[in-house]
């Protein structure tokens, strides 16, 4: 039998995951690891979890693994997070994974970059169950009816694995993968100082939140979580603000489902220009301060 | 203690690649094959710690064909020991190679498995999680700082929102992320000494049937060409006219 299982780390994921999940077109329940997913997303039944903070990924992925044997698609929206226990989790089913799903041809054939997204590669399912990690800015919204059935779950278990600390470097911004503006920064920033004040400070303005590329990550400006692209975080906000970005391949496959795209940058001939919605060839010290002060923040 | 480097050879991961226009695969004219990156960042962070613990043993293992060679022949120059090559001519899916990694594992039992965290060529981020599934061993995805002790591991990781630390019993799968460190650059005499070093060829154990099959390439759609606006005064106004400010 074809069933879907949705798993949502956070409840805001269950709506992402929702549409990929009648695009798709099987009947779904829906895990809820911290019990706040809404339950009119169209899940027959929500399980219902009590913590997003799961234990290390050994001990995750066993304890699922009996409520995930009742399913031929087990899905996740794609994140550190779900790459970390959901490919362990197809490793003890001795499942099929694709990862990144961009787009659903079929119950058994999905789209996903590779080659740091520039090339969509078509991948066909010889085998089930299988699970997939999923790219929610390419489904629609879903509309919301019905009341899906609850029953409670808890992760029970231990793990070899034990977490003796943890830091969440977050602070008041928007999440990245969330935010409806994201103002993000490249290697020209020169120091993580210079980096906080230019791209922290103008994304602060705009209710926004920050995005690095692999550059400015790779050479220390920016911590790691905030980095943009194939290899990094997926993003699709409303207004997305490059500053001293050249624009990779990489990058690029990151931030492609934006709605508006803005580059700023010194180099007329950087790459990003071909992309951009809006460009503007200027020095990022110079503009950003002027955008600042004309629209009064 | 001994540690387990698999490698991958890819496409030259800074080289632009376009698929062969029936879709078939990457067209890899001109192009060069190298080290994964993320798998470097595991020799390299290999090498560190044997470099600190002289008892520590690298092993690197590349599945493929013969040229693949080459880059278990880097991987030897930037300081692993030895090398083996499980030579097979057919193409092997995630889950495919950590069947035979297993298989590996549980004859040499390394103390730990290094490998990057995905490669640059399928972008997958699988094969390292179901090798540690397989072999029942913990695992620590995305590292940014590794500490191999007696018995143990402490590895500091990335996560969606900042890092965390894990404490491993050994044996375990380490996956190494960017800011594990950054790849010596390697002088002639690593090379020329690399070449004198032990590489193995067998034949791979396993032929696993592919739970997953790519069946077509395609370039992405292009996004709609945009317009350069020439001043500050104009950004705001578009942007303004678009309903995002």
């Amino acid at each position: 039998m074809s069933k879907l299982l949705l798993i949502a780390f956070q409840g805001h994921e269950a709506e992402q995951l929702a549409g990929f999940a009648q695009k798709l077109g099987l009947a779904y329940d829906l895990l809820s690891l911290d019990g706040q997913a809404s339950l009119d997303l169209g899940a027959e039944t929500v399980y219902q979890g009590t913590s997003a903070d799961v234990m290390p990924a050994d001990g995750f992925a066993k304890a699922i693994k009996p409520l995930s044997a009742d399913y031929s698609h087990i899905a996740a929206v794609s994140n550190m997070a779900s790459k970390d226990l959901l490919a362990r989790l197809a490793g003890h089913m001795d499942a099929a994974m694709v990862t990144d799903v961009i787009e659903v041809e079929s119950p058994t054939v999905f789209k996903r970059p590779v080659v740091a997204g520039s090339i969509i590669a078509t991948v066909e399912v010889l085998s089930s169950p299988v699970v997939l990690t999923v790219r929610p800015a390419g489904f629609p919204k879903v509309d919301r009816q019905g009341t899906s059935s609850t029953s409670s779950f808890s992760v029970e278990g231990t793990a070899l694995a034990v977490r003796t600390g943890s830091t969440s470097r977050g602070g008041s911004r928007p999440d990245l993968s969330q935010a409806k503006v994201v103002v993000s920064g490249g290697r020209p920033l020169k120091d993580a100082a210079t980096f906080e004040q230019v791209i922290g400070g103008f994304a602060d303005a705009l209710g926004g939140a920050v995005g690095a590329t692999r550059a400015a990550v790779d050479s220390g400006i920016a911590p790691n979580e905030l980095q943009v692209g194939q290899t990094g975080k997926i993003v699709a906000p409303d207004l997305y603000i490059a500053a001293g970005v050249s624009g990779s391949t990489q990058h690029m496959a990151g931030i492609k489902d934006s709605k508006v795209i803005v580059a700023i940058n010194k180099d007329p001939d950087a790459p990003i220009f071909e992309s951009a919605d809006l460009g503007l060839v200027a020095d990022l010290y110079v503009a950003i301060p002027e955008i600042r002060s004309k629209i009064g923040k | 203690m001994k540690i387990l480097v698999p490698v991958k050879r890819v496409v030259d991961p800074y080289a632009k690649v376009r698929p062969l226009p029936d879709g078939s695969g990457i067209d890899t004219t001109g192009l060069k094959f190298e080290i994964n990156p993320f798998d470097e960042i595991a020799v390299e962070e290999a090498v560190r710690q044997k470099e600190k613990n002289p008892s520590v043993e690298i092993t690197v293992v590349s599945i493929g064909g013969a040229e693949c060679e080459e880059q278990l022949r880097k991987a030897l120059a930037i300081g692993a020991d030895r090398a083996i090559l499980l030579e097979t001519s057919t193409s092997f899916d995630s889950p495919g190679v950590a069947g035979e990694l297993a298989e590996l594992a549980k004859e040499l039992q390394p103390d730990v498995i290094m490998m990057g965290k995905q490669a640059t060529d399928d972008d997958c981020n699988q094969a390292a999680q179901m090798l540690a599934a397989k072999l029942d061993w913990p695992q620590a995805t995305f590292a940014a700082k590794v500490e191999l002790g007696s018995g143990q591991a402490t590895v500091t990781r990335e996560t969606d929102s900042g890092e965390e630390t894990l404490q491993l019993p050994l044996p375990a799968v380490i996956t190494t992320d960017l800011r594990l460190n950054e790849p010596r650059y390697i002088a002639l005499p690593g090379i020329i000494k690399a070449r004198s070093k032990p590489l193995e060829k067998r034949t791979a154990k396993t032929s696993p049937a592919p739970k997953t099959r790519v069946i077509n390439l395609e370039a992405p759609a292009p996004r709609a060409a945009g317009k350069k606006v020439g001043s500050v005064d104009e950004l705001v106004a578009a942007l303004k006219d678009r309903g995002v400010l």
